[in-house]
């Protein structure tokens, strides 16, 4: 049996659908995009194009939600299949566009560089449990406007796994594209064998800007996956109970759902978000709270009612160093949103409010993660019954070190983490240098520096990468690229 | 206890008062109580100034400081900043009779390309809580509409914010175009990005990293 967790009731979820149906319908909402507004007055919304409103329908939502795929798969640069976004298939991924990266020499944050977010890569493309990239920082070496495509770049260049990416303007989605098509060859080949997800936020409450909801539909028109990353903060921008959240949510959502649909029926999408709590206190967005924690795990379950995968902003931190509450914040809601079956999970590296990085961290959750993995496996009878021989054996033997049943099942009993999770005995530990848990992390982080294998992506498409970002630097003023000499 | 030092207690404890007499009434009570504390401290002949002083902006000190001490909530803040805003609405018409100014003048808003606002918009709430005023430019304001409003509006202080690292360079061009154009009023940056460090860098009058601070700056630069 697979364990779950759950929040809310069916009776619950309709009760939240409908109220964010009639809020979508009876109050409406804004989008600052005049293509869309005519597309859904095409579709029977009232729209008041002046003031960027638009109340839509029930058919309308009610039909999006018809088209939109239940499931999809996402496939790495060399086109081998990694992602099943189905039923409570989960799979992790590094929380996205920190501002800063935690530096392990000096334990301060920092700005990214360029050779940050080739380590980060590295480091990624080793790390077992942690099925995708993600454009995890900023590199602040480069042009402001090639921030965002830079960071695809150097993905695809260092690391086989597929992206969550995102754009940060309407005129980078054009490059972000492009480079996915150098990989991919084709159109058709990029729609059959998605290689990117991007986040697109509706902005809380109830609006879409220009730039997001231009992604949105710039993503639909090449069936490029998009997750929706609604932010409603509870006792803020939404109703302080996290009910009323998960109405705003629901409401949010929904409209992207209805804006992707309406514009490419079919077009793969999360049903995503980063909601949280805020906290009166300090004016911050705490995700590590457990409340954030399980809002997301609620939404997860409108999005499963509704038949639809989902992701969530969860399994991060908002400590500042790599510290207990680093860990018990990130474990608790990795482990919340790995029972609830959250398909798409963004978090481990981060801390500090999902603005910081750290290489050291990403080692520790990745073990982190491995364990929610074997937890979700449940407890399964393994040639459990009868017992009886395998009680004679162990009465006979004294032991069962060298059982054949030990060895058939323990690589699937048990998951052995490390070397972050510490479990030698004190002795041993001593022996092997009394090290604390940022220094295994930080031997760790330097050796899989050394163990990196470059991406097996062909060296023609490398070049093809190198030369289609050199020309968007070069349209931003900017001729020279801070590279390693290998990729110039 | 006088009447102006009632009203200050009542701003220090608006939160509390209004959770007392929670309800529809709660915020027209507020009203009337600050109304009726006014009015009473005005017929013994206490100066318009004082009242201010002594009392509205008095209580809002003390609010704002237990706020940095986390020892209140940022609601509690600005329900005090509504009781506060109630009193000086109020007093208007004696307050323009008397000449007296705002705390001082402060244009506010996020860079051009970013749409981040919550931070601004509190960063705005707690300013005027403080006695500015401020006029809100929203999001994605450009560097010469900053400059243009500021010379136009005759603020004594600029206010950008940033979420963005994309955007943060938007924040020296508009301390630029501000240049240009001769406008000499002071500028204060902010936002999750933006450091002491860049402040400096950029040449800004001055950097805050939250809202409360950001009053105690935006005082500062004013006297
Ligand atoms: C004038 O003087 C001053 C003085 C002090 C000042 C000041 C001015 N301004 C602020 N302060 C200071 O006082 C305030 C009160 O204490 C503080 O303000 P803050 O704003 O810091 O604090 C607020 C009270 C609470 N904090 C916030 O409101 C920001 C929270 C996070 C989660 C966030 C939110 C909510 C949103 N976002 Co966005 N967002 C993130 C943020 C992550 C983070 N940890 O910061 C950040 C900033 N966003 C990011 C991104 C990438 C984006 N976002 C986007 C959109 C959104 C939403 C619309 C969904 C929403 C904003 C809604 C709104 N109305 O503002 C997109 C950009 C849109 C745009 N062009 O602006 C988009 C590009 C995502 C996309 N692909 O679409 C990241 C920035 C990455 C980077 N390196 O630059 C990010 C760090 C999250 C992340 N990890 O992805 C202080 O900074």
């Amino acid at each position: 049996m697979r364990p779950t967790v759950r929040f809310l009731t069916d009776n619950l979820i309709k009760q939240i659908i409908d109220e964010a149906i009639s809020i979508l319908c009876t109050l409406g909402l804004e989008i600052h995009n005049k293509k869309i507004l005519s597309m859904l007055a095409d579709h029977k919304a009232k729209v008041d194009m002046d003031n960027f409103h638009v109340n839509l329908t029930e058919d309308i939502i009610q039909k999006a939600i018809r088209t939109a795929p239940h499931s999809f798969k996402l496939y790495d640069v060399m086109g081998n299949q990694t992602h099943d976004f189905s039923d409570y298939n989960v799979h992790f991924t590094p929380g996205s566009t920190a501002l800063n990266i935690l530096d392990c020499q000096t334990q301060q944050m920092r700005k990214p560089l360029t050779n940050d977010f080739i380590d980060f890569s590295k480091i990624i493309a080793q790390l077992e449990n942690i099925a995708s990239t993600s454009t995890a920082f900023i590199p602040t070496d480069v042009h402001e406007k090639i921030s965002d495509s830079y960071r695809l770049f150097l993905s695809l260049l260092y690391c086989e796994k597929p992206v969550v990416t995102g754009a940060f303007t309407a005129e980078s989605f054009n490059v972000m594209k492009d480079l996915q098509l150098a990989v991919r060859n084709s159109e058709s080949e990029l729609k059959e064998k998605p290689l990117t997800i991007f986040s697109c936020c509706p902005t809380s409450p109830l609006k879409w800007c220009q730039v997001t909801s231009q992604n949105l539909i710039d993503c639909a028109r090449y069936s490029i996956p998009v997750e929706f990353i609604a932010m409603p903060l509870s006792g803020f921008m939404a109703p302080v109970t996290l009910t009323g959240t998960l109405i705003q949510h629901t409401a949010e959502t929904l409209s992207g759902v209805v804006i992707s649909q309406l514009s490419n029926p079919g077009t793969p999408i999360l049903y995503g978000g980063s909601p949280a709590v805020f906290d009166h206190r300090y004016e911050t967005t705490p995700m590590g709270a457990v409340e954030t924690m399980m809002t997301d795990c609620a939404y997860n379950e409108i999005g499963k009612f509704l038949n639809l995968p989902t992701q969530a902003y969860i399994s991060m931190s908002d400590a500042k160093q790599l510290d207990a509450q680093a860990g018990l914040e990130s474990g608790i809601g990795a482990t919340l949103a790995a029972l609830a079956g959250i398909n798409s999970i963004s978090g481990p590296g981060m801390v500090d409010f999902e603005s910081c990085q750290s290489l050291e961290k990403l080692v520790l959750d990745n073990e982190m993660c491995g364990m929610t993995f074997r937890l979700i496996d449940g407890i399964t009878p393994r040639d459990d019954f009868p017992a009886l021989p395998i009680f004679q054996e162990l009465l006979e033997e004294k032991h069962l070190l060298l059982a054949e049943h030990t060895r058939r099942h323990r690589r699937k009993e048990i998951f052995y983490p490390g070397p972050a999770i510490d479990r030698a005995n004190r002795q041993r530990w001593k022996q092997q240098g009394a090290m604390d848990l940022n220094a295994r992390l930080h031997n760790e982080v330097n050796k899989l520096l050394k163990t990196y294998q470059p991406s097996t992506l062909p060296e023609t498409t490398k070049k093809d990468l190198v030369k289609l970002m050199k020309k968007e630097a070069r349209r931003h003023g900017q001729d020279h690229l801070p590279l390693p000499p290998m990729t110039t | 206890m006088t009447n102006v030092e009632q009203l200050k207690e009542l701003i220090v404890r608006a939160d509390e008062i209004e959770e007392e007499t929670e309800g529809e009434g709660s915020k027209a009570a507020t009203k009337r109580k600050v109304e009726r504390l006014i009015t009473a401290a005005c017929e013994e002949g206490t100066p318009i100034k004082n009242v201010l002083g002594d009392g509205l902006i008095a209580g809002m000190d003390i609010v704002g400081a237990r706020f940095k001490k986390s020892e209140i909530y940022i609601s509690e803040v600005l329900i005090a900043a509504r009781a506060m805003k109630m009193g000086m609405d109020f007093l208007a018409p004696e307050i323009i009779k008397a000449g007296i100014e705002p705390a001082g003048k402060c244009l506010i808003g996020t860079i051009q390309g970013d749409l981040h606002d919550i931070g601004k918009n509190l960063v705005a709430m707690m300013l005027k809580g403080a006695g500015f005023k401020v006029i809100d430019l929203g999001v994605d304001v450009k560097p010469e509409d900053f400059a243009e409003q500021a010379e136009s509006e005759g603020v004594q202080i600029v206010g950008m914010s940033a979420l963005l690292t994309t955007t943060m360079p938007g924040m020296e061009k508009t301390i630029k175009a501000m240049k240009d154009r001769g406008v000499l009023a002071k500028t204060m940056i902010g936002g999750a990005p933006v450091t002491r460090d860049y402040a400096d860098r950029i040449g800004a009058d001055g950097y805050a990293a939250d809202a409360a601070s950001a009053v105690d700056l935006a005082k500062s630069l004013i006297t």
